[in-house]
C-alpha cells in the first residue's frame, strides 16, 4: 500500500540527507520524494510516498519525527487530500501524428510547451492515475524522454500542517545561518 | 563584548556545561584547541591511547554519574576511530558529546590530509550532529548539543570543527534558554492513557514489570520499587535495566531474555498485562516477538514515541519521562497484592533454581569467579563488562543491586567496551571500586589503555575470564553449529607480563582456592590490577533462549538443547 506523509523540515544543510539515511536504514522504500520551500521562512515542506504494509506509516512518521530538523509530520494518507503530480514527456511526433497527439493532448487537458520537428514536450498536472493513462497513450508514439516530479499534497478544508512554535532570535538566527559556509574568502589553513 | 579565539570558545562553552573531564586524543586540526587547554585549567584532559578508547570512556563517565560524557578527537582517523564509540553510547541511550576537528573550511570536500566526512558518517549513529562553520556559532551549537544529548531519550551528539573555525576570533555569545521547532520531549503521560493503564493494571490477574534502562537513565528506581509494592506486581529486568530494583526485593525476578531466568521468561509469557517501562521491547530480552506473549495486554512507557508499536503493538502506549508517569500511574492505581501470581513464579524459581547457580565441583568457573567479586565488592562497586559470555554471567552472578552499578554494553554488544569504560567510571566516581570483567578476547582490543589509567592514577581491577576461547562463539559452535569450532580458540599473551609491562600488578589464578586471597589482593594494591582467571575453557552460559526462539522455549541445560 502506498501512503503519503508531508514533513515540514528545517532548511539546513544536510537534512535531505539526513531523511534519506533514516529511509534507507530502516527500510522504507520511497515512491517519490519532492522538496520545496514553503510559506515560512527557513521551512521546507518534504512530501515522501512509501510503500509498504499497514502500519509502516506509522513507523515511518515517528522515525522522521524524531529527527530534530523535522518540525512536524503529518500522514496524509489518513486524510482527506488533494494529491498531484507534474510530468514532462518528450514524445515522438512525426508531422503525419502530430494532430493524434495534440487530439490526446487536449482530452487529458494536457499542454505541449515544446515543438520540434520531430518531438513534441507534453506538460500535465494530475493525479498518478492519470499521468499514468496519458504516458500509456503516448507510448505507442514513442517516448524519448520524461520527468515526473513526484506526488506534491495538501489536505483538503481548512486544516493546515503549519509551525506553530517561535523560536527565540538567537535561535532563528542560528537555525538560518549555522552549517553554512560564509561568505568570502576564508584563510587557506593546512593540517 | 570581547572577542575570543574559537578554541576558547569551545573551552568556554564546556566550562559552562559543567564538563570537568574530556577524554581525548590531539592531532593536526585539534591544535588550536589543545593549545588553548592549559588557560582552562578546570577541564581535565585525559590523554588516551586510542580514540575508541577516549569514546567508550566517555560512555562509561556518564553511566556512572548520569553526567554528559565528552570525547575530543581529530579529523580522518582520529575521527573514525570514535565512530564503534559513538554507536555504542547512542544505542543504549547514554548522553555523551562527541567533538572532532576537521580540515580547514576551505579544504572540506577537497580530500586533503587526514579529511574525512565525518558529520556523513555519524549521521546515522547520532541523535543529532554539527558541522560548526563559524566561531561565532560555537557557544551556541554546544549549548543546544548538550540540550539535546541529555533531555528526551539521551543520546549521542556529535560536532565537528574544522580547524580555521578553532582560530577564527568571536564574541561569546551564550543562549539564555535553548529553542527547537522540531525537538519537544515530552514528560508527563497523557492522562486518558494513563487511567486507561491503571484500569488494565487494577484488573489484572498476573501481571508483570519489565523495568529497562530508562529507569536507571530517568533516575526512577524509588518510584519503581513504589509502584511495583503498591500494585503487587513481580518485576522482571532486561539487562541494562539490572540495578533498577535490588535482586533481594520480595517483587523482584531478576533478568528476562536469552540469558535471562526460566522463571522471568515464562513469567513474562504468561503474564496477562505487561507493564513494560522504560525498555525498548529488544529481540535478546523478548526473543521471537510474535511469540513473546500474544494474548497479554502490553503497557508500554518510553520516551521516545517511535518505540511503540516497533518491536511489540502496545494497548496502551504512553509516551513519556517513566519517573514523571510512575508518579502518575501510582496515583492513578488500586493498591492490591497478588499472592497466587507471585506464589506461582516462586514455586517455579524453586524448581528451577539449579540452572542459575554457581556449578557445583573443583573447577574454576567463571561463574564461581563472578560471585565472589560480588560478594567481596559490594553494592557500591562499579562493574563494567565486555560482550559475551562473561557479560551474561556478570548479569546472573553479580547481584547488581543500585542503579549505575553495572556498566555494559547492551545494544551494540562491543567487545573491548569493558576496559576503557571501567577507566571512565573510574574517573567519574573516584569514590568508588571499579572492577572491569573482561573476556580474553575483549581485553586484548582496548588494553592499551592502562597506559592511560597508569598516567591518571585510575586503580581500576580488570579480572580477565581467560578460557582461550572466544566462548559465546564457541557456545553457538558448539550447541547451533555441530561442534564445528572454527575461528574460536585464541592464543593469549602471558597476561601477567602485560601487568608487568605497564608497571602494574599482576595475578594469575588457576584455583577456586586462591579466588578469595587474589580479590583481596587486587584491591588491596593501589592501582591497576590485572587479574588472570584460568577458567574452565568449554562452559556453557544457561539457561538460553536459542536465537529466534520464544521466550516460552527457554533450554536450561545442554541435555535439551537443539542440534
Amino acid at each position: 500500500m502506498k501512503h503519503t506523509v508531508a514533513a515540514l523540515v528545517e532548511d539546513r544543510p544536510g537534512v535531505l540527507n539526513r531523511v534519506a539515511s533514516l529511509f534507507r536504514r530502516r527500510g522504507f522504500n520511497i515512491d517519490s520524494l519532492a522538496v520545496g520551500t514553503t510559506d515560512e521562512p527557513g521551512i521546507s515542506r518534504m512530501t515522501i510516498v512509501v510503500d509498504g504494509p499497514a502500519g509502516i506509516a506509522q513507523q515511518v512518521e515517528r522515525q522522521l519525527d524524531k529527527l530534530i530538523d523535522v518540525v512536524t509530520v503529518e500522514d496524509l494518507t489518513q486524510l482527506e487530500a488533494v494529491g498531484r503530480e507534474l510530468a514532462l514527456i518528450k514524445v515522438a511526433a512525426r508531422p503525419d501524428q502530430r494532430r493524434e497527439i495534440l487530439d490526446l493532448v487536449e482530452v487529458f487537458r494536457a499542454q505541449v510547451v515544446d515543438v520540434s520537428p520531430t518531438t513534441l514536450i507534453v506538460q500535465l498536472t494530475a493525479a498518478e492515475d492519470t499521468l499514468d493513462a496519458l504516458l500509456e497513450n503516448l507510448r505507442p508514439y514513442g517516448v524519448r524522454e520524461m520527468v515526473r516530479t513526484g506526488r506534491i499534497a495538501l489536505a483538503r478544508g481548512a486544516r493546515a500542517a503549519g509551525v506553530h512554535d517561535h523560536e527565540s532570535p538567537e535561535a532563528k538566527r542560528f537555525h538560518s545561518e549555522s552549517g553554512r559556509r560564509p561568505e568570502g574568502d576564508l584563510p587557506f589553513v593546512t593540517e | 563584548m570581547t572577542k575570543m579565539m574559537g578554541a576558547d570558545i569551545v573551552l568556554e562553552s564546556l566550562e559552562r556545561l559543567g564538563v570537568d573531564t574530556v577524554f581525548g586524543y590531539p592531532g593536526g586540526v585539534v591544535l588550536p584547541l589543545y593549545d588553548r587547554f592549559p588557560a582552562h585549567p578546570q577541564i581535565r584532559h585525559i590523554l588516551v591511547r586510542h580514540e575508541q578508547g577516549a569514546g567508550h570512556a566517555a560512555d562509561g563517565y556518564a553511566r556512572a554519574s548520569g553526567r554528559l560524557g565528552v570525547a575530543l578527537a581529530t579529523s580522518g582517523p582520529g575521527a573514525t576511530n570514535l565512530v564503534t564509540a559513538i554507536t555504542n553510547a547512542h544505542m543504549d541511550s547514554v548522553p555523551t558529546l562527541f567533538i572532532t576537528g576537521n580540515v580547514g573550511r576551505n579544504l572540506l570536500g577537497k580530500d586533503g590530509f587526514q579529511e574525512a566526512d565525518i558529520t556523513g558518517i555519524t549521521m546515522p549513529i547520532v541523535k543529532h550532529n554539527y558541522l560548526v562553520m563559524r566561531a561565532a556559532d560555537l557557544a551556541y551549537t554546544f549549548a543546544e548539543a548538550a540540550y539535546i544529548a541529555t533531555t528526551g531519550r539521551k543520546g549521542a551528539v556529535h560536532i565537528d570543527i574544522p580547524k580555521d573555525v578553532f582560530l577564527e576570533q568571536a564574541e561569546f555569545a551564550w543562549p539564555e534558554r535553548i529553542s527547537l521547532r522540531g525537538y519537544h520531549p515530552v514528560t508527563e503521560g497523557d492522562h486518558a492513557a494513563v487511567e486507561r493503564a491503571a484500569a488494565a493494571i487494577d484488573a489484572a490477574q498476573r501481571p508483570i514489570i519489565f523495568a529497562g534502562h530508562g529507569i536507571i537513565l530517568a533516575e526512577a528506581a524509588e518510584e519503581l520499587r513504589a509502584f511495583a509494592e503498591k500494585t503487587g506486581i513481580p518485576v522482571l529486568n532486561t539487562l541494562l535495566g539490572l540495578g533498577s530494583i535490588p535482586p533481594d526485593h520480595a517483587l523482584a525476578y531478576g533478568m528476562m531474555g536469552m540469558h535471562g531466568s526460566y522463571w522471568a521468561n515464562h513469567a513474562a509469557s504468561s503474564a496477562d498485562v505487561i507493564v513494560a517501562l522504560g525498555m525498548r521491547m529488544d529481540d535478546r530480552a523478548l526473543g521471537r516477538f510474535a511469540d513473546m506473549n500474544p494474548t497479554a495486554q502490553v503497557i508500554h512507557v518510553d520516551i521516545d514515541p517511535a518505540e511503540h508499536d516497533k518491536n511489540i503493538v502496545a494497548t496502551v502506549p504512553i509516551v513519556g519521562d517513566v519517573k514523571v508517569v510512575l508518579h502518575q500511574l501510582i496515583d492513578a492505581v488500586a493498591k492490591r497484592s497478588r499472592v497466587e501470581w507471585v506464589r506461582w513464579i516462586d514455586d517455579l524459581r524453586a524448581g528451577h533454581r539449579a540452572s542459575m547457580s554457581v556449578p557445583p565441583g573443583r573447577e574454576l568457573t567463571t561463574q564461581f569467579v563472578l560471585s565472589k567479586i560480588a560478594a567481596f565488592a559490594g553494592r557500591e562497586a562499579v562493574i563494567t563488562t565486555g560482550v559475551g559470555q562473561h557479560q551474561m554471567w556478570a548479569a546472573q552472578f553479580m547481584n547488581i543491586s543500585r542503579p549505575r552499578q553495572l556498566i555494559t554494553s547492551g545494544g551494540l554488544g562491543t567487545m573491548g567496551f569493558e576496559v576503557p569504560a571501567a577507566m571512565g567510571a573510574a574517573v567519574a566516581c573516584p569514590d568508588r571500586a571499579v572492577w572491569t570483567i573482561c573476556g580474553d578476547g575483549g581485553f586484548q582490543m582496548t588494553f592499551q589503555e592502562i597506559a592511560t589509567m597508569v598516567d591518571e592514577r585510575l586503580p581500576v581491577k580488570m579480572a580477565i575470564m581467560n578460557n582461550g576461547f572466544l566462548g559465546m562463539v564457541r557456545q553457538w559452535q558448539e550447541l547451533f553449529y555441530a561442534n564445528n569450532y572454527v575461528a574460536v580458540a585464541m592464543s593469549q599473551p602471558d597476561f601477567l607480563k602485560i601487568a608487568e609491562a605497564y608497571g602494574i600488578c599482576g595475578i594469575r589464578v588457576t584455583a577456586r582456592s586462591q579466588v578469595d586471597d587474589a580479590i583481596r589482593e587486587a584491591a588491596a594494591y593501589p592501582g591497576p590490577v590485572i587479574l588472570d582467571f584460568r577458567v574452565e575453557a568449554e562452559g556453557n552460559v544457561w539457561p538460553m533462549v536459542p536465537a529466534g526462539a520464544a521466550l516460552h522455549e527457554t533450554i536450561e541445560a545442554p541435555e535439551h538443547a537443539l542440534h
